[in-house]
């Protein structure tokens, strides 16, 4: 996936969060049926860079989820500014999937865009939470949390 | 008298047996998890509900009388169902996990320093935790019994551990992962010989097996209702009438008390003094209606079915060179696996996209996963209402998940920890 290698390599990205969530949303309409949506996570799961075995510790589980998840987040700086960068994976390949597209929404972007962004709202427009079960969904909003706390705490610094 | 076990009969009795998931027709393969309630359970309660519903034990009233006699009834058949002695010895608990904590806050007064308590590598957390506690607060030392390669217990390893400091064994009547089925009678002849106490979770082994806790020779069994066809928030605990008069009680409040003064408490007999407040008064009906309606069945031939089941599935998971855990000979109806190049969670994602509803975790049995060397399996468990053809249709949908999704990642093929 062209954009995510851009977007992991340099910060912060071209296109802000709607655009990149419209790019999202426009793979996803190709997708007829749950099969094809399932191999498309599972697609950017697989694609994603793996984290360090150090990196897979307790401090970067995010709670809430019923497989094992990891985001190593953090705020950054920039040419434009402070930005969010973020990576993770799951033992799971669909959650890894999830965390992907996770991350190729707001890795690289300000955390006040961030906090702006309807996140749930996409998530349910995609159909991802009503195709995945609400263990599942619980991981996703988990994740959801995990990056607003990390932005929410950056603006208190 | 029907020759084999017809489960296509039975199904009309279960409403949400004919549910469409995902556009397919539910096929239910959680039951280790809960399993499905017969319109019998919930008409019970229903019934009680609309014609004789009070708070029980102490009214002088028609309704009161009528839900005591219903609830004391349910009482009445837990106690045939496990064949306790007397229904005096069945205590009313919220499932098999306050069972367990009832019977471990009730001993911790008696239990020091050094004291043995005896669990088993594939106890579920409900019978691991409560004994942590003992651990924590009485210095109680936890003595692991191990699993042997064939996913059951290892017996003659087991007997070695038992002894003069073991003051309470607690095990499974059977793994709600591997299915093993230790033999309790032989692990109860054990403890006894040196004066301890043998307590059985029950939670799994009650659903599958006819149980006599006469037979088993145990000293306390637990139950939870919604495994075994009935409702949740409902379980019993069956323990000998005197190991039940040398606990202290655990919770207190009204029901429990004879005398309650300024200065002091006394309790109430055997079952009130161990059933604090209004207790789950239509869940408990609900519970003896479901525990009536499966001693009314055929539970031999059900036995059987759920065998052949499971055995269908263990061929065919084999047959696409699925990892099994647990092939302990006369083991219960459940199944642990991983197909290579998915993980458990993945698998159990894919399976819910056709309608079939399996388990994907640690199955609250960390310390068996760690023992396995695995973090997660799926899990097939099978019911009375389960069928061949679900067996076929689950295998198919396994197979085809496995040809379109299975990939491997180097660092993270199978489910390994």
């Amino acid at each position: 996936m062209a954009t995510m290698a851009e977007t992991s390599t340099t910060a912060p990205a071209v296109h802000d969060i709607s655009a990149r969530a419209a790019e999202i949303a426009d793979d996803f309409a190709l997708l007829t049926d749950w099969e094809d949506r399932f191999a498309f996570l599972m697609e950017a799961g697989a694609e994603m860079q793996p984290l360090e075995p150090g990196e897979r510790i307790g401090d970067n589980k995010v709670r809430g989820c019923a497989s094992q998840v990891w985001l190593v987040s953090g705020i950054s700086d920039s040419p434009h500014g402070k930005v969010l960068r973020l990576r993770g994976e799951s033992d799971a390949l669909l959650v890894t999937g999830l965390v992907a597209l996770v991350v190729r929404l707001f890795d690289g972007q300000k955390p006040e865009a961030v906090l702006a962004f309807d996140a749930r709202q996409f998530f349910d427009r995609l159909g991802l939470r009503g195709a995945l079960t609400p263990q599942r969904s619980n991981g996703l909003s988990a994740m959801l949390e995990r990056v607003r706390a990390d932005c929410a705490a950056h603006g208190n610094n | 008298m029907i020759p084999a076990f017809d489960p296509h009969a039975l199904r009309d009795e279960f409403p949400i047996l004919s549910e469409q998931i995902n556009g397919h027709r539910l096929i239910y393969f959680d039951n280790a998890a809960s399993a499905q309630k017969p319109r019998v359970v919930l008409e019970a309660m229903e019934q009680l509900a609309s014609h004789g519903y009070a708070n029980v034990h102490r009214g002088l009233h028609v309704l009161a009388n009528r839900a005591t006699e219903a609830f004391e009834g349910a009482r009445a058949s837990v106690a045939r169902f496990v064949n306790a002695p007397e229904a005096a010895e069945v205590i009313f608990t919220r499932g098999t996990t306050e069972a367990m904590n009832l019977l471990a806050y009730g001993l911790a007064s008696s239990i020091q320093s050094g004291d043995e308590i005896l669990l088993t590598e594939m106890e579920h957390h409900s019978n691991i935790v409560p004994w942590h506690f003992l651990r924590e607060r009485r210095g109680a030392k936890l003595v692991w019994a191990p699993v042997n390669a064939q996913g059951g217990l290892d017996l003659e390893a087991t007997l070695a551990l038992i002894g003069p400091r073991t003051r309470v064994a607690a095990i499974t009547q059977m793994s709600n992962v591997l299915g093993a089925v230790p033999d309790l009678p032989r692990l109860a002849d054990a403890v006894h010989g040196f004066g301890g106490i043998l307590v059985v979770d029950g939670a799994q082994g009650a659903v599958h097996f006819p149980t006599d806790v006469q037979a088993l020779g145990c000293d306390a069994y637990a139950l939870t209702g919604h495994k075994l066809y009935g409702p949740t928030g409902i379980g019993a605990l069956w323990a000998k009438r005197d190991l039940l008069e040398r606990l202290d009680p655990f919770n207190g409040g009204g029901e429990m008390i004879e005398i309650v003064t300024r200065d002091r408490v006394t309790y109430a007999g055997l079952p009130h003094r161990f059933e604090a407040g209004t207790p789950a008064i239509l869940e408990a009906v609900g519970l003896g209606a479901a525990l009536d309606w499966l001693m009314s069945q055929d539970r031999a031939a059900i036995e059987l079915h759920e065998k052949a089941l499971h055995d269908r599935a263990v061929a065919g998971l084999k047959a696409i060179g699925a990892s099994l855990y647990g092939e302990s000979p006369d083991k219960g109806a459940v199944l642990a696996f991983n197909i290579p190049g998915l993980h458990a969670h993945d698998v159990a994602q894919i399976l819910d996209q056709s309608g079939i509803a399996i388990r994907a975790g640690h199955h609250c049995a960390q310390v068996l996963m760690a023992a396995l060397g695995v973090s997660a399996t799926a899990r097939a468990s099978f019911a009375l209402y389960n069928t061949m053809e679900e067996v076929e249709t689950f295998l198919a949908a396994t197979e085809r998940a496995q040809a379109r999704f299975a990939r491997v990642r180097p660092q993270q093929a199978g489910a390994h920890a």
